[in-house]
């Protein structure tokens, strides 16, 4: 990583959700529209702030619903406007038929969102059940890991959204409550930098070019509709290039480099854990403690959950003996997490490949703490030395 | 308006990459070549004799369908008419220019 000395950035004191408000008042954003839902309500709230103190030239538009503030976005993304919405859990899950939509238009809407479980039973505290439950809307998912991420994604979230390459919605995750309400320091760029970063908006069409009239969203039946999903699909591959790009050049010039995939201590790791947003923060303390104590072991975390980075993560656990996936949710499915699945998909067709465990851990906001994730390091290491595979899906800090 | 019409893109077999993104039609008056009348139950019957051309089926239509000529009504679109009714409807009972009848 090269650190940059020439930008002075500022070091302050911020949550989460003022993190990425913050974010959101460096980009001045056409349009925001947007519905309250804890625990991201302080987002747009703040935002709000700033349009009141005419600190922002937004179009702030409070609407009746989520669904309402996500079809609010795709109208003013569709006439050409960058529009920005935030929210969480239920209210993601309010939005659900109009994501995909979003998607397919090709509309670059960025939206801050903190994980925060899905009902029932009603819970406000964090795990990862309703992003993944939007998980194939065609929206680029980044996780973050603590606050500074939280900026710094969202930031980078237009420039990969709104790229040519890529035109495709983007979600930023924090961990509700565990990011978005606790307190860090960070380091902000200067306003003019942020905005030189994030440059100017050209829509590629606009609903209200009256010289060049055009239909957006018309029906399209068994002749077109295959043919119009097609790039959508290749949108989101191509992105995969482009925010490895994106977070190079965010390195460079900030200091703070990005990929798809963080690898800590897996250069000669013989067994790691995979797991997105802040749990990667307490495995890098446990890594440590452990790696103090002569165990090769090591974390990859999942900035990128969509598009999945399956060639990145079959390179990065390809040599490993033993991985134990951290799902914060369960799919549902009988067979885990959304994660686990994903990944032993990514493994299944490399030459070598290790053992997959699955682990779903922290529903409703259960804390998972250094002792869980030992235990979770210890079992790997004799499932490593030979020892029984047992349960391939388990869960992690419930009392059964 | 006269519109022209790239009639040969709107039929043709295009591929993905031949597409404008996002799936926009970027051309009007596509619904010229796209017949959407064909299953109406009922169908309004327009008088010329009884119309008065006060235009309040030409207002209320949803879908466009009461032709203009030289400033007077002059019929309906049976092309894109769905026989829903609301001409009749709204058609000033003692005008009644306007009935519904079994489209076939």
């Amino acid at each position: 990583m090269t650190v940059s000395t020439e930008i002075k950035q500022l070091v302050v004191a911020k949550t989460g959700n003022e993190a990425m408000a913050e974010a959101m008042r460096q980009i001045n954003p056409d349009v925001v529209a947007a519905y309250p839902i804890t625990p991201a309500t302080e987002i747009a709230q703040i935002f709000s702030s700033f349009v009141s103190d005419g600190l922002v030239n937004t179009e702030m538009v409070t609407v009746e619903s989520e669904h309402s503030a996500m079809s609010a976005c795709v109208g003013s993304a569709a006439a050409g406007a960058r529009a920005m919405t935030a929210t969480a859990a239920q209210g993601l899950m309010l939005m659900a038929e109009i994501l995909p939509i979003a998607a397919a238009l090709r509309l670059p809407i960025v939206m801050p969102e903190v994980n925060r479980t899905i009902s029932g039973p009603i819970n406000i505290h964090c795990d990862h059940s309703d992003t993944m439950f939007c998980r194939d809307s065609g929206w680029i998912q980044i996780f973050s890991e603590n606050t500074q991420e939280a900026y710094d994604n969202v930031l980078q979230a237009i420039r990969i959204a709104e790229h040519a390459r890529v035109r495709l919605p983007a979600l930023v995750t924090t961990d509700g409550f565990i990011i978005s309400h606790a307190m860090e320091t960070i380091k902000i760029l200067p306003d003019e930098e942020a905005s030189a970063f994030v440059g100017a908006y050209r829509a590629n069409y606009s609903v209200l070019d009256n010289a060049n009239p055009i239909t957006v969203g018309s029906i399209d039946l068994q002749n077109y509709y295959f043919e119009h999903r097609l790039p959508m699909i290749n949108a989101l591959n191509e992105a995969k290039a482009v925010i490895k790009q994106v977070g190079r050049e965010f390195g460079e010039k900030y200091g703070r480099a990005y990929d798809l995939l963080e690898k800590y201590k897996l250069e000669d790791a013989e067994v790691a854990i995979v797991c997105l947003g802040s749990t990667a923060g307490t495995t890098k303390d446990v890594v440590d403690t452990l790696r103090a104590r002569g165990q090769k072991i090591g974390l990859l975390k999942i900035r990128v959950f969509r598009p999945f980075p399956v060639e990145d993560i079959a390179a990065a656990l390809g040599g490993l003996k033993a991985v134990a996936v951290l799902d914060r949710s369960d799919a549902l499915s009988g067979y885990g997490g959304p994660v686990f699945t994903e990944v032993c998909s990514a493994l299944f067709n490399s030459a070598a490949r290790p053992k997959v465990i699955n682990y779903v851990y922290g529903l409703g906001g259960r804390d998972i703490d250094l002792h869980m994730l030992e235990a979770v390091f210890m079992r790997l290491l004799k499932i490593k030395d030979g020892g029984d595979l047992g349960q391939i899906v388990d869960y992690l800090g419930v009392r059964k | 308006m006269t519109t022209t019409l790239n009639e040969e893109k709107y039929t043709a077999n295009l591929s993905a990459s031949e597409l404008p993104e996002g799936g926009i039609w970027t051309e009007a008056g596509s619904s010229l070549m796209r017949k959407t009348g064909d299953w109406k139950v009922e169908q309004p019957v327009w008088d010329k004799t009884k119309c008065i051309s006060c235009f309040t089926c030409w207002a209320y239509c949803p879908d466009s369908c009461l032709k203009v000529e030289n400033g007077r009504v002059a019929g309906v679109d049976y092309d894109h008419c769905k026989g829903c009714g609301i001409c009749a409807n709204v058609c000033p009972p003692k005008v009644s220019a306007l009935t519904m009848e079994k489209a076939r």
